[in-house]
């Protein structure tokens, strides 16, 4: 039980934030009745116990917890109650209803409430009464979830009554769970702890994994073939969302690695540009988004909420200019010598880095996440976070964006006709060098969006950019170079392939293995898994 | 400008390169044991290890040379053989401190006992050996260029495709070094060492002595690799890098020549590695990062790359910037560095020896022009 | 057509680039000494051909063999060049930061291995081939000149003295003469037929004069087939001929 102390003192507060009706007692009329707890005898506090209990306030909970665990104490000089904790010399004293730290105090100046087995089992009922009829919903389901943990049979009587007064749907079905856990361990007849089984399988998350395993090593006969067969089905099915649960990662990083790698497929893929600096474009993106958030916290706090909307174009834009700068300045002159626009790239990386660096500080930056972005969901045993959700569905937002911009758009069709005979481009009108530079900002901007994105799940420092810059060469390299589905799928298998060696391998080795993984394969399929094949590309 | 150079067999230009070294190592030497501390021509044994060190970065620098001047192989990953050899000697280095570490294992490193291990793990025998660490040394870092490159060569992987595996190699034994499980002491890496052959590595008889082996080391490096590009091993390379698919039809197969220079310029790198960690005293897995790779391509792309000298010349002069500029303005370091890879690659892409060469030969030109004139006048 | 002497024989190769298909169902048989000329319009197949016998590219299937014995097919560019098949590209490709002399030495036969190169010494026998093959290609006087530095024209020939120092059994020459004068064109035909004498040669050709001043045999392809085969004249008549190509 003392286990769960934590998260009910926690359910406290909430309860204590969200003011609940008007029938609770103030606070001074709770302290006297908890204080009264440490005088007279054992019926005496049973009768505390009783009185407590009935007040329905699931503020008094932790003082119940602390009795019942031996750390309620009370000071004799003023009888005054408090939970204690063991300190150096001592106790430190901590007032149970407002859980703050009163005072420390040495051994003998407090004197321990002592309980019979008869007080505990009051305390149980009661604390079970309080927490299971619970005003708040959150609080009983947390609480349904600890009896099914602790199986005490003692809350037996307790669940009955709190599953005849439940209303939520949702509520009522954990505490039925938490009445056949407890069922399975108490000595009710073998059909219906074979039915309670059936719930425990319902269930069939790792908790009932474990109530069924208790089961099958402490029963015997029917019970323990039934809770054998329930262990087994609950295990199996674990293993499936397990699965199910590596993949939803998976996709989550393949996702972020898709973002990363977009613009590299176009600066890469597309024009044949080692862009070293790519990830510092994202990064440049990245402490876009903390200024946009920086000037509405200062100045429009009420558009908090849009401030990802607003850095997306803004993002774009910064990283997009930046990208057609260092084209026009750099990278021009260096066509058809791609190990040079590498090392150049790398140079440029260092100066940017450093740039942000000395103006921002070498420290991560704080970078807000708007409600819609925060909180999780579930399905089935699935947890899902929205930041994640969001995230893979803007990678795929901006890949069909940028599929449908080259395929649809003339400036697409200038890009595709640059890259694949300039000269004849050239010959037709097409401005080819102010085609370079849009389609090297282009990718760029698209480096920025991504940096946007990132903020959101990553530290905004300097370094940002430099821990995706060789996962997104990977991730093209092992799509396929010039082919941006091959960017889809590779960025999502290399994604589902490290969380799947994850739990095997440990984060460093999977990756460590997935490197290893993509350099064999390149050596398989030097051009990827989507590579164009012909005479062309020979050159 | 390189063909100048294989041509002229051992040239003067090797020999001075030699000569200068010779003199600069025995006059240090000199001035530093031979002077007492006071004295104003006296060389700190702070300014011997920092010499030292800059000529196991020129070995380093002439490796990654002999496979992208000679063979257009641009390696991004140079320093994974080199900290491999670095971390071949730091073992050996661990394993003479014996019972003067903090915790007095006689076996154990301080960082195993700190880590509970029981026992010596078994990457771990024969390093207490010399000639042990130093046959691994070479070996380690050459098994692993050698494996990489059979694949890598064999599938035809090249140009900048090669280059971001390299870099993928070092970043992934980086990630690997990091773990304290690997057993090679995690992120603090090897330090605190005592002897080196039973010297005080502190002391300056022995920074004198480590100095010297740099040089030799770089000295033989040089002759094997100006014997290798003089050869006709050496044109087939320059074809292969010039012209890949053109020597296959010629009957060569260009993945045994990259194989074996590939090869041999990973041991050169795993030697830099090992004579560099006794004289910084220090060796982790921060040395893996692809940036410190890249970093050694500029120093070659600085002094001029295919020319050898201009590797050493390179590293010596970029590393003395370093020094210099990290004492004086540390945060503007990597603006120099990185405005150096974009100079250098826009307007210097022979770097400081290939544009002296041009200019010479232009020279020469230019007189060679001028001068059979009065004979037609004949 | 009997597999029965061939220095070359290639049966219903085909190959496809992503649906493409450069080569369908090509046969052809060249006979030990013979020279063979091969015209085409543009994307016949020629390039695709050459690259199939070299093993640059590998057929989706159908029979190349080489010296009615050997299939080509199984083997790699540098196993087929050491049989004895030398190629010379469309665009002079050279070993621009080479002299000629070198060049040449890298073509001369002997131990391709990297190990025998290592300590490899070029011998008197060796060095008046070179000077015998600098004669023919009329380069003696620019040996020590880096190949960069040649003009077009010798830079064809340093190309074809190359594939003379190889000495191969069979020379595939891909558009000798592109880009060169007439004299030169004129210059080239001859050389090709001298060293016809000696060796079997198959030549792609757009020229149609320097076709015509080889006096071989031609095949004319076409979509990847070979449409039809015999003398310029027989082909010329050809109506499938003149349809796709000549009558253009």
């Amino acid at each position: 039980m003392a286990r769960i102390l934590p998260s009910l003192l926690f359910f406290l507060a909430l309860a204590w934030l969200i003011p609940s009706g008007p029938a609770q007692a103030s606070d001074e009329a709770l302290q006297a009745q908890i204080d009264a707890l440490g005088t007279g005898g054992f019926s005496d506090t049973a009768k505390q116990i009783q009185a407590l209990a009935a007040s329905g306030d699931d503020r008094v909970v932790p003082a119940l917890q602390a009795l019942l665990a031996g750390k309620l104490y009370v000071r004799p000089s003023d009888k005054k109650v408090f939970i204690t904790e063991k300190a150096e010399g001592g106790f430190t004293l901590i007032d149970p209803l407002s859980g703050k730290d009163m005072a420390t105090s040495d051994s003998f100046s407090v004197k321990k409430i002592r309980v019979n087995n008869r007080l505990r089992r009051e305390l149980k009922a009661a604390l079970g009464g309080l927490t299971l009829l619970s005003k708040n919903p959150a609080a009983r389901l947390k609480a349904a979830g600890a009896v099914f943990k602790s199986q005490d049979p003692d809350m037996l009587v307790p669940l009955e009554a709190a599953i005849l007064k439940e209303t939520e749907d949702k509520v009522r079905k954990a505490l039925q769970g938490a009445r056949a856990a407890v069922q399975l361990k108490s000595d009710v007849p073998e059909a219906d702890k074979i039915a309670a089984l059936k719930l425990i399988e319902e269930r069939g998350d790792r908790d009932a994994l474990s109530v069924a395993l208790a089961a099958a090593a402490q029963s015997e006969g029917a019970v323990k073939a039934a809770a054998e067969a329930t262990a087994k089905s609950i295990r199996q099915n674990l293993e499936l969302w397990g699965a199910a649960q590596n993949v939803w990662y998976g996709l989550s990083l393949g996702s972020v690695l898709l973002l990363a790698a977009i613009g590299l497929a176009i600066t890469f893929g597309v024009m044949g540009v080692i862009n070293m600096a790519h990830g510092e474009m994202v990064m440049i993106g990245a402490y876009v988004t903390f200024m946009v958030q920086e000037v509405i916290r200062t100045s429009m706090p009420e558009m908090f909420a849009y401030s990802l909307l607003i850095s997306v174009p803004l993002a774009f834009l910064v990283a997009g200019a930046i990208g057609m700068a260092v084209e026009r300045c750099i990278i021009r002159f260096l066509y058809g010598r791609p190990l040079e626009t590498l090392l150049a790239t790398w140079g440029l990386s260092l100066v940017l880095q450093q740039a942000v660096r000395t103006i921002f500080g070498p420290s991560n930056r704080e970078v807000g996440t708007p409600d819609y972005m925060a909180g999780a969901f579930e399905i089935g045993h699935l947890t899902i976070t929205y930041n994640r959700l969001w995230i893979i569905v803007f990678s795929l937002v901006v890949l069909f964006a940028l599929m449908a911009v080259l395929k649809k758009t003339s400036l697409g069709l200038q890009m595709r006709a640059v890259t694949q005979n300039r000269r004849m481009a050239g010959a037709m009108g097409i401005r080819t060098s102010w085609v370079d530079a849009v389609t090297f900002g282009l990718g760029s901007g698209i480096a920025g969006i991504a940096g946007v994105a990132l903020s959101q799940i990553d530290n905004v420092s300097p370094n940002l950019g430099q821990s995706y810059i060789i996962d997104s060469f990977m991730v093209v390299v092992f799509g396929g170079v010039g082919n941006l589905w091959g960017t889809l799928v590779g960025a999502m298998t290399l994604g589902v392939a490290n969380k799947f060696l994850e739990p095997y391998a440990g984060a460093v080795l999977g990756k460590v293995l997935v490197l290893v993984f993509i350099i064999l394969f390149i050596q398989k399929r030097p051009r990827g898994l989507f590579a164009l094949k012909g005479r062309a590309i020979e050159t | 400008m390189t063909l100048k150079l294989i041509q002229g067999g051992f040239d003067r230009r090797t020999a001075i390169f030699l000569g200068l070294l010779f003199l600069i190592v025995v006059g240090v030497s000199v001035l530093s044991l031979g002077t007492d501390a006071d004295s104003p021509l006296h060389v700190s044994s702070y300014s011997v290890a920092l010499l030292g060190k800059y000529l196991c970065y020129a070995l380093l620098a002439l490796s990654v040379d002999l496979v992208w001047g000679f063979c257009g192989v641009l390696s991004l990953g140079h320093a994974a053989f080199f900290a491999l050899g670095g971390y071949a000697m730091g073992m050996y280095l661990m394993r003479q401190i014996g019972t003067r570490g903090v915790y007095g294992d006689p076996i154990l490193p301080d960082f195993m006992v700190f880590l509970n291990y029981k026992e010596l793990p078994w990457f771990w025998y024969g390093f207490d050996q010399f000639w042990f660490a130093a046959l691994m040394v070479i070996v380690v870092p050459g098994v692993l260029a050698f494996v990489f490159g059979w694949f890598a060569f064999r599938s035809r992987v090249t140009g900048v495709y090669l280059s971001i595996i390299t870099q993928a190699l070092t970043f992934a034994l980086m990630l690997a070094f990091f773990r304290n499980d690997m057993g090679f002491g995690g992120n603090n890496g090897l330090t605190d060492f005592k002897e080196i052959l039973g010297f005080d590595v502190q002391a300056d008889s022995t920074r004198v002595g480590l100095l010297v082996a740099s040089a030799v080391a770089l000295a033989l490096g040089f002759i094997i690799c100006k014997a290798l590009v003089n050869s006709k091993f050496g044109k087939v390379l320059i074809a292969v890098r010039d012209a890949e698919s053109r020597t296959r039809f010629l009957g060569y197969r260009p993945e045994n020549y990259k194989l074996l220079v590939w090869t041999l310029s990973a041991c050169m790198a795993g030697v830099a590695g090992a004579l560099y960690v006794p004289q910084v005293g220090i060796i982790n897995p921060s040395e893996f990062t692809p940036a410190n790779s890249i970093e050694v391509v500029i120093w070659v792309a600085v002094g001029g790359r295919g020319t050898l000298v201009g590797a050493t010349v390179g590293a010596i002069i970029v590393n003395f910037g370093k020094t210099l500029f990290t004492g004086i303005l540390p945060e503007f370091w990597l603006f120099a560095l990185g405005g150096l890879f974009i100079a250098v690659t826009l307007f210097l892409p022979k770097g400081i020896v290939g544009t002296y060469d041009d200019w010479k030969a232009k020279r020469r030109a230019s007189k060679d022009a001028a001068a059979p004139q009065p004979q037609e006048g004949d | 057509m009997s597999l029965k002497s061939s220095i070359l024989y290639l049966e219903n190769v085909n190959v496809s680039f992503d649906g493409f298909r450069a080569l369908r169902d090509l046969s052809l048989t060249v006979k030990p000494g013979e020279m063979r000329a091969i015209i085409g319009p543009n994307g016949a197949g020629k390039t695709t051909m050459m690259d199939v016998i070299t093993g640059k590219t590998k057929p989706d299937n159908g029979r190349v063999l080489f010296d009615e014995t050997v299939n080509l097919t199984r083997l790699d560019e540098a196993e087929i060049a050491s049989l004895g098949i030398g190629r010379k590209f469309q665009k002079p490709t050279v070993f621009e930061n080479h002299t000629v002399w070198d060049n040449l030495v890298l073509a001369l036969k002997s131990g391709r291995r990297a190990w025998d190169t290592l300590f490899h010494i070029t011998g008197a026998k060796d060095r008046k081939e070179i000077e015998d093959i600098l004669e023919i290609t009329r380069l003696t006087r620019v040996k020590d000149e880096v190949s960069a530095n040649l003009s077009h024209g010798q830079k064809q020939w340093l190309e074809i003295g190359m594939l003379l120092a190889q000495d191969p059994k069979l020379l595939l020459v891909d558009e000798p003469v592109a880009g060169m004068t007439d004299a030169e064109t004129e210059e080239t035909a001859r050389l090709l037929r001298d060293i016809a004498q000696r060796h079997s040669v198959v030549v792609v050709e757009h020229d149609m004069t320097f076709v015509r001043d080889l006096d071989v045999q031609v095949t004319v392809l076409h979509e990847g087939s070979a449409i039809a085969e015999g003398t310029l004249d027989y082909v010329s008549a050809d109506e499938r001929v003149i349809e796709v190509y000549l009558g253009r």
